[in-house]
């Protein structure tokens, strides 16, 4: 059984949950930009949680099953058509061989999830199928899919159609969006002003959010606390002596415009940053369009804990309803 | 009147590139395959094509304004 690409859409590539280990080789996790959207898919069709699916991001693809199958749909909005016909996303349908998947607008959100029963099976790379396309690793030859490319699955018998998830347990996006930040290491660089304008104030998401960073503008620029630049850090007030990045991680180069690092980022760089992004509002930067109002909102550790928390219930109730 | 859509979200151009027209004026002749306007997203221009025949009629949506997906770019008669 294979998917056949017959359309594209914009960056198409297969994800699984990323390969760990290698950040501080400097090659990064990589994988969904949405994990939960990519595990329920996954739950939906009978597949392992971390099988490799399909990612899009903004405009679906076509893809024709040439062996009977069940897929399922998960993440952003965007009607799902089989053969033109519209079917509910969220949900394990059963597919013919022959028929195609396509899909209309996005309505809301940013990706899309496409999970078929066996999985894609293009070969792992340091354990893991998911793209990367600057290093050149996973995925079809390390690029994102083409038109004509045709995708092994494995072997399964999929799961049951019909079977959905309730609309309870899937995240949507408020307006403005609301981001969690636990400030970090390098907030003191920044005025107690300055601060208080990145927390206060309405951002946007700039169009050229990808897979390695999102960014933002429409804020003010950040006035520094005055300094002697240490060794190496260079002149500009924004540098630092090089460090780690973690993901989720915000840095302000100049002091201009924020970027939130995320699945396919560098490990490590020469820029402050302000705090990061606390890991149970990653999934919901994947689903953020562009022009998006987005507010970052201060939070403690044990606050981000509790959040994530809060997401491994929610993942949980769908490994219940599903298992 | 038939309005041409947006494919995806992220910010429209009627040019293709800041020194130069518009793709299209008002009374030219379109066809299916012409580009009517670009979408910026992730770095990326993507050409909007028109998908219908007719005569341009006009831009809806102005040069450099952000649109969502679905959004009626321009209109054809």
């Amino acid at each position: 059984m294979t998917l056949k690409i017959v359309k594209p859409g914009l960056a198409t590539s297969i994800q699984d949950l990323g390969r760990p280990g290698y950040f501080h080789l400097g090659i990064p996790m990589g994988g969904a930009m949405d994990r939960l959207a990519l595990r329920a898919a996954n739950l939906l069709v009978g597949n392992d949680e971390g099988a490799a699916c399909l990612e899009a991001a903004f405009l679906g693809p076509e893809v024709e099953f040439t062996a009977p199958a069940t897929i399922a749909i998960t993440g952003a909005t965007m009607p799902v058509k089989i053969d033109g016909a519209e079917h509910p996303g969220w949900t394990a349908i059963a597919v013919k061989a022959g028929q195609v998947l396509s899909f209309g607008y996005l309505k809301a959100g940013a990706r899309i999830y496409i999970a078929v029963s066996g999985g894609i099976a293009t070969p792992p790379a340091l354990g893991s199928r998911s793209t990367y396309p600057i290093g050149a690793l996973g995925g079809v030859e390390g690029r994102a899919v083409q038109a004509g490319d045709e995708l092994p699955v494995g072997a399964a018998d999929g799961a049951q159609a019909g079977r959905s998830i309730a609309p309870d347990l899937r995240r949507a996006v408020s307006r403005p969006a609301e981001l969690r930040v636990l400030p970090g290491l390098y907030v003191h660089r920044i005025t107690d002003e300055a601060r208080a304008r990145f927390f206060g104030e309405e951002w946007k998401v700039a169009p050229e959010a990808d897979r390695m960073g999102v960014r933002f503008r429409g804020g003010s620029q950040m006035d520094f606390v005055p300094r002697t630049p240490p060794f190496g850090a260079g002149s500009d007030p924004s540098n630092i002596v090089d460090g780690c990045y973690s993901y989720g991680s915000i840095q302000v180069p100049s002091g201009t415009e924020p970027i939130v690092l995320h699945r396919d980022a560098v490990s490590g760089g020469g820029y402050f940053t302000i705090g990061a992004v606390i890991s149970a509002d990653m999934d919901l930067i994947g689903q953020l369009q562009p022009h998006t109002p987005v507010h970052f909102v201060p939070v403690t550790m044990a606050t981000a804990l509790a959040a994530r928390a809060e997401r491994r219930a929610v993942l949980n109730r769908i490994r219940e309803a599903l298992g | 009147m038939t309005e041409i859509p947006s494919p995806l979200p992220g910010t429209f151009y009627q040019k293709p590139a800041p020194d130069q027209p518009p793709f299209k004026a008002t009374g030219d002749a379109v066809a299916a395959d012409d580009t009517i306007g670009l979408v910026e997203v992730m770095k990326t221009f993507i050409e909007v094509k028109a998908e219908v025949t007719g005569s341009f009629a006009g831009y809806i949506a102005e040069d450099a304004a952000p649109v969502q997906a679905g959004d009626p770019l321009a209109k054809v008669k």
